[in-house]
């Protein structure tokens, strides 16, 4: 897979709610982040259900970028200012400071240069939200050393060769990364497997081998 | 730009919406409209129609611009060929251009041959046609002329101007001459400017149409001849630039025209020959060939970055105008790289812009067709802008 869609894996945890302003918990955590009546950028927006909460609960002015047509048409559907393109190619194109705050849900390991994509979302917005999946969860690590299998694809029920998340990384990956591009971390949140978070700090080894999941407040 | 006409060997199809009524109207009797090249013209007649109703306070209407060879007859039966209007698929009710929930214009263009002030009509100044005479048009003066209308008709701002191909051209240019009149705008198959292929196009055409001795150098009318042949030969032309290699290979492939081998002569062996042979014919029972010189020339004039510097983004910087920009796969006279640039340029100055790139093989042709994503993506736009409008629902 090229590009950065939605046609990705679900999450490992939260779950799909359906009924009026319920989104997937991880998604929650993102909008709660985003400051109320600012203006958003959701990077791989998928079927826009995050644009459309920001939208109807926050005031939010939100945009989006999807490569996927068929999403971007559902988003088209929900009245939501969304453009069907590659943000991998098309976020340079974007001025500086365009956004208030840019968001990046459970893409950034699917990027071809995750460095350059974190530069990009800090280049056009003062803030950025952005979630991974975190590669140093014990199981992971259980399934690395006891079985001898790479974990990554193994708990998201892929293989190792057609997975989309080419760049697996831990939460201190993550975070080293942030301190070499001098990107200061203002929140940082692990969600655990029952979807349950807590604001952890970002340097917690308990954290990185607990977490499935982090959600990253970057400026 | 687009053939809006049925293909041929589809079924001859019933318009779905009723017959619209003609409507005329004489503006910039006072005043003459001074034109981009900065001759002036007027008084100008207006042919249009409207369907539905303008609701109280104004804020539902949609202005429809018709592309190169489209009129104003856009849905129902067309009053002089009896085939369904050009966007018939796209209007009615439960349709994207819903007449119970929008009052829908469209204008036959300025140098247009439906009812407009055009080149066969008669000069004032010497009582016959214009001919060569009438002065040399832009897209921008078509939008002057609609502006006029629209302010005839009392409306402040636009709820929405749509358009697809040259129509589309007009939508951009009303976004950008009259931002605070237009709620949203919806170029469909269409670019910000004309690329040196579509000109190179043109200027085909309108070769065609000056080698027929029966152009007479523009003063047809006066000879009471028409230059049939080289409008035709223009429209096959022109015909090849709407459709798309694959839509003409599952038409026609190498399908010979009723017969059971190749006659090694010059007939229409192939139905595709055959083809653009009909669409030839049957567009020069209804169109005016100066009228197709003028406005391929405007539409070759067409490039909004040029007033700023050469920077497209320039002509948009601090727009409070909706964009829902779409292009379809097929499109080698617009291709999607087109539209694409033109949203770079509205994202560069933050502007609120929705893309979306249809997939069809129908080639330019498709914004006339009757596809259900394209149609769904039209409707999608419309109902979110008139949400954020504040339009109530019928």
């Amino acid at each position: 897979m090229t590009g950065i869609s939605s046609d990705k894996p679900a999450p490992l945890i939260g779950r799909t709610e359906s009924g009026s302003g319920r989104i997937r918990v991880d998604l929650q955590l993102i909008a709660d982040l985003v400051p109320a009546g600012s203006r958003v950028l959701d990077v791989g927006c998928g079927d826009g259900s995050l644009l459309h909460y920001l939208t109807k609960y926050k005031g939010v002015d939100a945009r989006g970028i999807e490569i996927s047509r068929d999403r971007v048409a559902a988003c088209l559907n929900q009245g939501l200012s969304v453009i069907q393109g590659d943000a991998e190619m098309d976020l340079a194109d974007y001025p500086d400071d365009a956004f208030d705050c840019v968001v990046l849900s459970q893409t950034l390991q699917a990027v071809h240069d995750p460095k350059w994509m974190l530069e990009q979302l800090l280049r056009i917005g003062g803030l950025a939200v952005v979630s991974i999946t975190n590669a140093g969860y014990w199981k992971n690590r259980v399934t690395f050393m006891v079985e001898g299998r790479e974990p990554f694809a193994v708990h998201r029920d892929e293989t190792w060769y057609d997975t989309a998340y080419i760049h697996p990384c831990t939460i201190r990956d993550f975070v080293d990364l942030a301190n070499e591009m001098d990107t200061r971390i203002e929140r940082c949140f692990a969600l655990n497997p029952r979807g349950a978070y807590r604001e952890i700090n970002p340097r917690s080894h308990w954290a990185n081998l607990t977490a499935v999941q982090a959600v990253f407040l970057l400026s | 730009m687009a053939s809006e006409a049925a293909p041929e060997g589809a079924p001859a199809k019933r318009a779905n919406g009723p017959a619209l009524t003609p409507q005329q109207v004489v503006l910039a009797a006072d005043e003459p409209l001074r034109l981009d090249s900065g001759a002036t013209l007027g008084p100008i007649t207006v042919a249009y129609t409207t369907q539905g109703r303008l609701n109280a306070d104004k804020s539902n209407a949609i202005l429809i611009c018709h592309a190169l060879t489209g009129d104003q007859f856009v849905s129902g039966p067309h009053p002089t060929t009896g085939k369904p209007g050009w966007w018939d698929t796209m209007i009615g009710p439960g349709r994207p251009l819903d007449p119970e929930r929008y009052f829908l214009i469209c204008s036959n263009i300025l140098g247009g041959c439906l009812g407009t002030t055009g080149p066969k009509d008669i000069n004032p100044a010497t009582g016959k046609p214009w001919g060569l005479d009438f002065p040399v048009i832009t897209v921008g003066d078509m939008v002057n002329v609609q502006r006029l209308l629209v302010d005839h008709l009392g409306i402040g701002q636009l709820f929405c101007v749509i358009g697809g191909s040259m129509g589309g051209m007009q939508v951009l240019d009303w976004a950008v001459r009259y931002p605070e009149r237009v709620f949203c705008a919806m170029p469909i198959a269409s670019a910000a400017r004309t690329s040196a292929q579509n000109i190179a196009h043109h200027e085909v055409g309108r070769q065609a149409v000056m080698a027929d001795p029966d152009w007479c150098g523009g003063r047809y009318l006066e000879q009471g001849k028409r230059p049939h042949r080289g409008l035709a030969v223009a429209r096959m032309g022109a015909h090849i630039t709407y459709l798309s290699e694959s839509a003409l290979t599952r038409k026609f492939g190498r399908s010979l025209q009723a017969r059971e081998q190749v006659t090694y002569g010059f007939d229409a062996d192939f139905q595709v020959e055959s083809y653009l042979r009909h669409q030839g014919i049957t567009f020069v029972d209804r169109f005016d060939a100066n009228s197709y010189l003028y406005i391929t020339r405007a539409t070759d004039y067409f490039d909004l970055a040029q007033e700023h510097g050469g920077v497209l983004s320039r002509a948009f910087r601090n727009t409070p105008v909706r964009f829902g920009v779409v292009s379809f796969t097929s499109d080698w006279m617009f291709p999607t790289l087109e539209s694409r640039d033109l949203v770079k340029a509205l994202n560069a100055v933050g502007a609120n812009v929705a893309f979306v790139e249809v997939e069809t093989d129908q080639g330019h042709d498709s914004f006339l067709m009757d596809i259900p994503d394209y149609h769904r993506i039209v409707h999608g736009f419309l109902e979110g802008a008139a949400d954020h409008r504040g339009l109530k629902k019928p």
